[in-house]
């Protein structure tokens, strides 16, 4: 029988996490209560004596300086209401797990499968609140239902004595284990009836070519040697929709696309893929030559480049959309842990060395009626938050740069990007670290967690909108501790190593892992008895395609085996041998011998047909807002600051561990109050080297209401411009392009189909000419395809998104500079032309309007400006260097002056500007290729040298006394507010 | 009598996360011999602690600190055999009369406070006397903190120094003593060594968020009454050199991080004494 051991907070002690509750429920509900108290409960489904129980009560389970507990008994005493939330069966429950490692080494003994430890909390509510108040706090705050359950009590049904009965939340599965055989000779409507009820996400098409392979003669007289009939199996059927899923296969990037332009020029495009990106690279590398410093690119889990004489660096881009509507923190811690595994499984895998973040919600001040099944954007905000801090945090991993960037078209489907970087060595054993390579013979080994229904179909999920039928078992809880376990073991098997060949179980699960390592040997033979589950009852094809977490499949040759399986059980670490690579040309799976799928390895990585598909660009037109250059911009420059886009985004950083590993140089909050905006993060990963990596990135949807080609441009403007703002080489650069889009293919619900995909096909043209102008080359990326909410008559989708990361390097850290102003008496410099370009801006969203004029970008005389501005900053005439973008020059002054302390007088009428009469457009354009520099005055003449043949002038000088002015075109004075008073616009709005 | 090599141990292993910059800072601090050691690896017998001088805990989740900071691996500490059947925690308690030194930062001290080992009053090793929990702000935080060091202190790692400043990571930072008489012991014996300050490093501070967490009289790090095991909330392994400092590129900072002077004091006194 079940126990319940409650565990709670001394009455004197202070309840900090009960508290935090009381303020959500003010903040994020606005509703009132007295006080919050919470209680740990630890439900233990094992047969237990009193003495076990309260050996475990006194002593894993409760500090006894602060916590008191009782064994079956209630502890809650004084409350209103009374919520107990705790998982449902089957959910990852890390605290039931370790509290389960801690009894089973207390008392000694091995619990069994079903002999298991839940976690739940109580949350003891003092308030003048009804049920249903109590209702919307379990409901909107407290628990999220997909993935957890809650019950309420009030005060007067509460059971004193008893207190809650204790009920495990065991998974009882009853089915029998079945493998269902599926006829594909059928009519259209059936085939299509089969995909939709399946969860396959295939189309018509898709499936006919399915229907054809399986009607082939020698297809089927395999299939009889192998003891399978003619119909598929649904392992086989998942399988091959898994493969072939858009999140897999990246059929539209691949398609064969027409793409029309705004006077009807035709232009037959086959593969965006082929064409913009990997033909960037191919053309950068090919400019390089000698100099190219790409090691591996689009062949892996993630692109390699070369960092010193010793080591290479590993970046990979990821994002987690969908599951992170359903269940933000959910989806976002494994979103996080899961695109650790990426450079994990990269080569030989490498040690990883940093996280990135960039996330894009609807403003958290969001007060429309919800539409079903979305979350409020605050609750996205706080899990996604919470869910990349425990993520990050736990794995020992810096959290070093990020955004946050805010539009209502994000309400239904935030964007979570979330990016991993991983440091080598060039050879590990002799033998070069960064290929892939696996030999018939080889034992097909999963180690890491265990495989239960968690992120069943997440792969074909991701490659559908949001809909009423999306799965919640696509939802699932990370595990970074388990991930940490093994990551320490496979860094150690590496360095000895026990392994040919590694990748991670991301989408697909082992389908895809062991389906795509099978490509380098030519066949697989895996035996799914074996898998290690967490509870009884999964189908076959389940244990095929499970995304349970925290997994990686490795080749190990059989030689290896026994020091391979000792060394992860020695580190806690679980492995199974699963069945082996062979040369057999087939992906074949069995269950408990006998085979349950067998498809030809041809056919399931190149069978699938390229799309066909049409895209026609009408470019939209949009006119600049009436509006007035005002006399006094001072209001409007606190606006902007306060914006959610532009404003302080620390309550967040600073909840990352940015310094975890100590080679921390540039952070992400600088200045002379450690919390000034950094462009970019500056770090060593190897602690006795000088060298350093600088990573940033850039991302601006709004412009893509304009054109995407733009938008991607500016992307990478910025993301460059970050980069050199703090001191990175051009030298060693590369690029990583993320694409979320709303779906551009053509269906009834997607009329505008053409034109969205005229937008992927513009945003790929911008791609390559930018990326081969400025010479990054691309090295890794991902597309996210169906970011689209459809429920009911309700359709949302998210403006066109791309994010560009670039990593690179500084050769001495100690040449890195910061965005601050230093000192009085420095003179101010902007480097670049402002143009009339507001189109998409920040300061004309305050007026509700799009614009006319997107800002564009010339890269020529950019490229030509960073190289000079490159040449200044490594001769140390740079004191402050700060990136020009959302709010314009206004935005990027005050940032300035204020993160310095330092006050600060401009005078717009130096500002170097093309056809631009009014002071406001002067100070909140967004044109490109700009910065904010401020030099010591006797550098002036030196760093104008080397500035010369470029645009760029001194507008101002920095002042002791802490006041911000700008003086306007016409010498009255447009802005003037004390930089105190400037700060705290920029720092109230998201400080919660 | 003096000995040449010192040899320093870093523990990794269940979630520990700053081992590789540890044993970075033992080495600029002196060490002779450093290694990374996961846990296993004296579990198994591979290694043994006593062929070590100095123990370092470093900072991390150990266990993902499901139970409450470090709780289930002080369990594990505590419960654990080698593969020779000889308790850990017995090793550590011979370590420790042997006259070698332990210091643990961040989840490394909250290890040593929940196994007992600091402040062990009256040589009290493994009854815990004081608890690090959840910051008063409910949130886990990255920031730096000025601190003042107790010169009086017997700690043989901040010898020398009066105060530090420092980088906090953590969400369970607040060090609350058993009761008033252990704060008091601690106080009269001087055990308190750091405590979170402002600017001016003189006294002590609670307001936020220079005492980052709530501590109690903010303490930040306690050591035992022989001075030779120490644990702090702050992390001295993440300033060792002078670009970690968040202002470096605008003030006048020492080439050498303030971290260092606690890994040479520990190195230099093991010179002398061992």
């Amino acid at each position: 029988m079940a126990h319940r051991i409650e565990v709670g907070f001394k009455s004197a002690i202070r309840d900090a996490l009960g508290e935090k509750v009381r303020k959500r429920i003010k903040d994020d509900l606005n509703m009132a209560v007295a006080a919050v108290r919470t209680i740990e409960v630890y439900t233990v489904d094992m047969d237990l004596g009193s003495d076990e129980l309260t050996a475990l009560a006194a002593g894993p389970f409760s500090d006894p300086v602060i916590q008191e507990y009782l064994i079956d008994r209630p502890l809650a005493r004084e409350f209103d209401w009374l919520i107990e939330v705790g998982l449902r069966p089957g959910v990852t429950d890390n605290v039931g797990r370790t509290a389960r490692e801690a009894l089973a080494l207390l008392l000694n003994r091995s619990p069994s499968i079903d002999e298991k430890v839940y976690a739940s909390r109580q949350y003891l509510i003092c308030g003048d609140l009804d049920r249903a108040g109590a209702e919307h706090i379990a409901k909107d705050l407290l628990a999220n239902e997909l993935i957890q359950h809650f019950e309420i009590f009030s005060r007067a049904a509460f059971d004193y004595e008893r207190g809650v009965p204790a009920k495990a939340p065991r998974v009882r599965e009853s089915a029998a284990l079945t493998v269902e055989e599926i006829d594909l000779n059928d009519s259209a409507e059936e085939l299509m009836r089969i995909s939709r009820e399946r969860l396959l996400a295939l189309s018509l098409s898709e499936m006919k070519v399915l229907q054809a392979y399986f009607a082939r003669e020698d297809v089927r007289a395999q299939r009889q040697q192998v003891g399978l009939g003619a119909r598929a199996t649904d392992v086989e059927l998942e399988a091959l929709a898994q493969t072939w899923s858009e999140h897999c296969k990246h059929k539209i990037f691949n398609a064969a696309i027409e793409y029309a332009d705004e006077r009807g020029q035709q232009t037959v495009i086959n593969s965006l893929f082929d064409t913009y990106i990997r033909g960037a690279t191919r053309k950068v590398r090919s400019k390089l030559g000698d100099r190219d410093w790409c090691v591996s690119v689009f062949t892996d889990n993630a692109g390699i480049i070369s960092w010193d004489d010793h080591h290479n660096l590993v970046f990979k881009v990821e994002t987690h959309n969908s599951p992170s509507a359903l269940d933000p923190y959910g989806g976002a811690l494994t979103g996080i842990v899961g695109v650790n595994r990426d450079p994990l499984g990269t080569g030989k895998g490498s040690r990883l060395i940093f996280n990135t973040d960039v996330f894009c919600f609807a403003t958290p001040f969001y007060e429309e009626p919800l539409p079903p099944r979305i979350l409020h954007p605050r609750r996205i905000y706080e899990g996604v938050r919470e869910g990349v801090e425990h993520g990050g945090n736990k794995s020992g991993i810096p959290t070093v740069n990020g955004s946050i960037v805010f539009d209502d078209r994000f309400l239904g489907k935030p964007l979570v990007y979330c990016g991993t970087a991983g440091i080598m060595p060039r050879e590990i054993l002799g033998a070069p670290s960064h290929t892939k390579e696996v030999r018939p013979g080889d034992l097909i080994v999963m180690t890491g967690g265990r495989i239960g229904k968690d992120g069943i179909h997440g792969a074909t999920f991701s490659s559908e909108e949001l809909h009423e039928g999306s799965p919640v078992t696509a939802v699932q809880i990370g595990d970074p501790i388990t991930q940490k376990r093994m990551i320490d073991f496979l860094l150690t098997a590496r360095d000895r190593g026990l392994y040919r060949c590694i990748t991670d179980n991301g989408a697909g699960g082992l389908s895809s892992s062991v389906g795509e390592m099978a490509q380098h040997s030519n066949g697989c033979e895996l035996d799914l008895k074996a898998a290690p589950l967490k509870y009884a009852g999964l189908q076959p094809w389940e244990i095929l395609l499970s995304e349970a977490q925290e997994r990686m499949t490795l080749a190990v040759p059989p030689k290896e085996r026994e020091e391979f399986m000792t060394l992860a059980q020695n580190m806690g670490v679980e492995a199974t041998v699963l069945g082996h690579f062979i040369d057999s040309g087939y992906f074949h799976i069995l269950y408990d011998g006998k085979t349950v799928a067998c498809l030809d390895m041809q056919f399931l990585h190149a069978g699938l047909p390229r799309m066909q598909l049409l895209a026609v660009w009408k470019p939209p037109r949009h006119r600049d807002p009436e509006c007035a250059d005002p006399v006094d911009s001072t209001p409007l420059l606190k606006k902007l600051l306060a914006r959610p886009n532009i404003c302080s985004k620390e309550a967040v950083v600073r909840q990352y561990d940015h310094e975890v590993q100590g080679g921390s140089v540039i952070k992400p909050l600088s200045g002379i109050a450690n919390d000034g905006p950094s462009d970019a993060a500056v770090l060593r990963p190897v602690l006795d080297s000088l060298q350093g990596v600088v990573v940033s990135h850039g991302i601006c949807p709004r412009y893509s209401d304009l054109d995407t080609y733009h938008m991607v441009a500016c992307a990478i403007d910025e993301a460059l411009r970050n980069f050199l703002c703090v001191g990175g080489s051009l030298e060693g650069i590369a690029g990583l392009d993320n694409f979320c889009w709303c779906d551009p293919l053509p269906s009834e619900k997607n009329p505008d189909a053409e034109y969205k995909l005229a937008q992927l096909v513009r945003a790929n043209m911008a791609l390559y000419d930018y990326a081969t102008a400025y010479m990054v080359p691309l090295i890794s990326g991902k597309d996210s395809m169906k970011n689209d909410y459809i429920i009911g008559a309700l359709k949302i989708s998210i403006p066109p998104t791309v994010l560009f990361s670039i990593i690179g390097r500084i050769d001495d850290v100690r040449k890195a500079v910061t965005m601050d102003a230093k000192s009085v008496g420095d003179p101010v410099y902007v480097l670049g032309e402002t143009r009339d370009e507001l189109g998409g801006s920040e300061y004309f969203s305050l007026y509700n309007s799009i614009g006319a004029q997107v800002p564009a970008v010339d890269a020529k005389k950019a490229l030509k400006l960073y190289r000079s501005l490159g040449k200044a900053m490594s001769r140390g005439l740079v004191r402050s260097c700060h990136d020009c973008s959302d709010g314009g020059l206004g935005v990027a002054l005050a940032e300035t002056a204020f993160s310095g302390g330092l006050g600060m007088t401009v005078d717009l009428k130096k500002v170097p500007a093309a056809k631009i009469s009014r002071n406001d457009f002067l100070l909140f354009s967004e044109s490109q290729s700009r910065f904010v520099v401020t030099v010591a005055p006797d550098d002036r003449k030196d760093f104008e040298r080397c500035l010369k043949g470029n645009i760029f002038a001194e507008i101002g000088i920095v002042e002791k006394d802490p006041q911000f002015r700008i003086t306007g075109l016409n010498d009255t004075i447009v802005i003037e507010a004390g930089i105190f008073d400037l700060k705290e616009s920029w720092q109230k709005t998201l400080r919660f | 009598m003096s000995r040449k090599n010192i040899r320093a141990l870093v523990v990794s292993g269940n979630g520990t996360n700053c081992e590789v910059e540890m044993a970075h800072a033992c080495r600029v601090g002196g060490a002779d011999d450093v290694d990374i050691v996961h846990f296993s690896q004296l579990l198994q017998g591979e290694k043994s602690l006593l062929d070590y001088d100095f123990l370092n805990l470093p900072g991390g989740f150990l266990d993902g600190d499901d139970l409450g900071s470090a709780k289930a691996h002080a369990i594990r500490l505590r419960y654990a055999r080698t593969a020779h059947g000889e308790s850990l925690f017995d090793h550590i308690l011979t370590f420790i009369q042997q006259g070698k030194i332990i210091l643990g930062i961040c989840n490394g001290f909250q290890l040593l406070a929940k196994l007992g080992l600091v402040p062990a009053l009256n040589g009290a090793y493994g009854t815990q006397a004081t608890t690090l929990t959840f910051n008063d702000s409910g949130t886990f935080e990255d920031r730096w903190a000025y601190l003042t060091v107790k010169e009086k202190s017997p700690c043989i790692f901040t010898r020398g120094l009066s105060s530090l400043y420092l980088p906090v990571r953590h969400g369970e930072g607040k060090f609350i003593p058993g009761d008033a008489a252990v704060l008091q012991e601690l106080q009269d014996k001087n055990l308190v060594v750091a405590q979170y300050t402002d600017r001016s490093c003189e006294k002590a501070v609670m307001d936020y968020p220079l005492n980052p967490n709530g501590s109690v009289e903010a303490i930040a790090g306690i050591c035992d009454e022989t001075g030779r095991v120490f644990g702090m909330m702050p992390h001295p392994e993440a300033y060792l050199h002078y670009t970690n400092h968040p202002r470096w590129t605008r003030e006048p900072v020492p080439e050498e991080g303030m971290g260092v002077a606690i890994f040479r004091n520990a190195v230099e006194y093991l010179k002398k004494n061992l």
